[in-house]
């Protein structure tokens, strides 16, 4: 199933995983995830059919609590760690031209 | 015996009795980090006002009678993903090189309470993927018991500092064996909880179905009593458990009469290195000679464990890890042009390698047309794996094996090959997959002198059964010896003895007591004088009489 890492597949999953990849890192990419994806290939061996996919080891369902503020204003300190802030705000970059 | 060796029961017991005060424990261990980090690199960040100022208050409580516990007083370190409000808490990664939390991990905020003293933050795996604690953005970290060796990982400095005297204890925190790992390959215990018994509050999350924080320690009483105290139920974290039973320190009995343990016959297989293997079987037929029943059985599944959790680990990462976009904190690249090619930017120049390539492989399994076939099949290979673990404890109270299938490999070694570094976790995975307890103890040494450690499972919420077979093991196998003290049995040894008692601190002029014992010698020669060649520290006690 190795042969599935095309060079478009490489080039989705930088673009799902918002990273960008030089050349160099492309190809080395695709022989990790080729090698990785032949071993997970190994699942494949078990018939699963029927089994319910357990996302959570108890059944701890949705678990709710009002929705009350507990915590003080901390606006200057969470401030602090963005890269770039102004008037109490977030600096993003330019999103439309 | 020195501050250092001390274990934190012991310590917090002389605080309480006035023999010394938290202020003087603080310092004395402040000393030894700084003689010693350059050699083993177990922090990131060391908080030494921030510490002395703790001490102070926790000292004034013990004095007031307000603190009266097992850890009042006691000097902890602290892996580096657990969040510490104002207290910089990297991941171990350049993303989040600058990052100061506004608010503290649930875990950490317990350990406060109890009266223990955060020293610092210690070095991991970046984002706490690893084995090794290679994949650090601010070095490795080097194995106490012998330098050209990893001390494991991904908790590998908070192991390491508790195998150096650089703590008394730590946290660290376990996805795939990254407590037990560790904790096996310095000679310390660790543990990793019931899924939900330790709140994730404040944990930078990796695989949040499978994280968990726990104990390291230096011996399996520290670990009962680190457990108690950081177990608690939390309305932050929604998959937090509401537990009664967390009075662990109450299981500490020697008594494994008529506990049936079984010994899964694929734990010790193809790939398992003899000493690890012949240390493991002694310890069990320790086990049964005090009265434990112990038998082999096949737990079925094994070796679709990894596939699975490398699965599902990798797709909840990248989901987990889509919060570092260089806007509202971490690393931002210098050279944005645009909005998405700055997200683009800043993530491939903040992550390391490894982080990355987990990023894509979870991203892959994670997207249409492969969802079915890799994720959900993971899934349910987990139900499976749970149900094997089910079925036997249904027969035994414990399950025993290796914590890994070799001591701590060399530097260098593991990175080369991912695959091969993932395979190494083959006997601590399948407990996060199934959410169980699992206890890692020091069991013996191989031919290198490297610490060989012992897994205890339990089954969901049987923490103290695990806690009294080790206990009881413990007892019976004798000191172990530290990484420092080159081992039980030596002139180290008898020198402690003699010492017991005579507390002293640092000060100016004045060689620490750690220092003394660390050296091996009165001399008062600093480590960094000292030659690292022959990195076994038994051979760097050469002024003692053996």
């Amino acid at each position: 199933m190795a042969n599935i890492i095309s060079d478009e597949t490489i080039a989705y999953v930088g673009v799902l995983a918002q990273l960008e990849l030089s050349e160099e890192e492309r190809e080395q990419a695709r022989s990790d995830m080729s090698r990785m994806l032949a071993y997970i290939d190994k699942m494949g061996e078990l018939d699963t059919t029927g089994v319910e996919p357990m996302s959570h080891v108890f059944p701890v369902q949705n678990v709710f609590r009002e929705d009350v503020v507990t915590n003080e204003d901390m606006r200057e300190q969470i401030l602090l760690n963005a890269p770039e802030e102004r008037d109490g705000m977030f600096v993003a970059p330019r999103t439309f031209e | 015996m020195g501050i250092a060796d001390m274990t934190a029961v012991e310590l917090s017991a002389a605080v309480r009795a006035g023999q010394i005060t938290a202020v003087q424990a603080v310092e004395e261990i402040l000393t030894c980090i700084e003689e010693r980090d350059a050699l083993y690199n177990c922090y990131v960040t060391v908080d030494r006002e921030g510490a002395l100022a703790q001490a102070k208050e926790v000292q004034a409580k013990i004095e007031a009678g307000h603190l009266t516990g097992p850890l009042a007083g006691v000097p902890v370190a602290v892996k580096d993903n657990l969040c510490t409000k104002g207290l910089r808490t990297t991941c171990a990664s350049r993303m989040l090189g600058n990052f100061v939390p506004t608010y503290t991990a649930e875990a950490v905020t317990n350990l406060r309470k109890a009266g223990a003293v955060i020293l610092g933050k210690t070095n991991m795996d970046e984002f706490a993927m690893g084995s090794t604690t290679e994949t650090s953005a601010y070095g490795v970290t080097r194995n106490p018991w012998n330098r050209e060796h990893v001390p494991g990982g991904s908790s590998g400095g908070s192991a390491a500092a508790v195998a150096a005297g650089e703590c008394i204890c730590a946290l660290g925190s376990d996805t795939g064996g990254s407590i037990r790992q560790p904790a096996a390959f310095c000679g310390t215990v660790g543990m990793k909880p019931t899924y939900g018994t330790v709140s994730r509050y404040g944990l930078i999350a990796y695989g949040s179905s499978l994280d968990q924080i726990g104990p390291l320690t230096k011996d399996v009483r520290d670990c009962a009593a680190v457990l108690e105290a950081i177990a608690s139920h939390d309305v932050k974290d929604s998959t937090s458990l509401q537990r009664q039973d967390t009075d662990f320190m109450s299981a500490l009995t020697e008594d494994v009469q008529g506990m049936r343990i079984g010994i899964p016959d694929d734990y010790l297989g193809e790939g398992l290195d003899e000493d690890v293997r012949a240390a493991v079987l002694k310890a069990a037929e320790e086990l049964a000679g005090r009265g434990a029943v112990v038998e082999r059985f096949d737990l079925s599944l094994v070796e679709y464990a990894i596939p699975a959790y490398y699965t599902i680990a990798a797709a909840e990462a990248s989901s987990n890890l889509e919060r570092f976009d260089g806007i509202k904190y971490g690393y931002r690249t210098g050279n944005d042009a645009g909005l998405h090619s700055m997200y683009r930017k800043s993530r491939a120049e903040g992550f390391g390698e490894e982080v990355k390539r987990r990023i894509m492989l979870g991203s892959f399994v994670l997207s249409s047309g492969y969802y079915d076939a890799y994720y959900l099949k993971a899934l349910q290979v987990k139900a499976l794996i749970k149900k094997a673990f089910d079925e036997a404890f249904a027969k035994y109270d414990v399950i025993l094996g290796p914590v890994a299938p070799t001591t701590a490999p060399k530097l260098g070694e593991s990175l080369a090959d991912p695959l091969k570094m993932y395979l190494g976790d083959i006997y601590t995975i399948a407990v996060n997959l199934a959410g169980l307890p699992g206890i890692s103890l020091p069991c013996g040494k191989d031919r290198k002198g490297l610490p060989i450690g012992l897994q205890l499972i339990g089954d969901c919420f049987q923490e103290k059964k695990l806690i009294r077979a080790a206990y009881t093991y413990e007892r019976s196998r004798g000191p172990f010896g530290t990484a420092g003290g080159a081992g039980h049995g030596t002139a180290a040894d008898e020198r402690a003895q003699a010492d017991a008692g005579s507390f002293r601190t640092s000060g100016e002029g004045q060689v620490s007591q750690c220092g003394m014992l660390w050296q091996g010698g009165k001399s008062g020669r600093p480590v960094s004088e000292q030659s690292t060649e022959g990195t076994d520290r038994t051979n760097r006690t050469g002024g003692i009489p053996s």
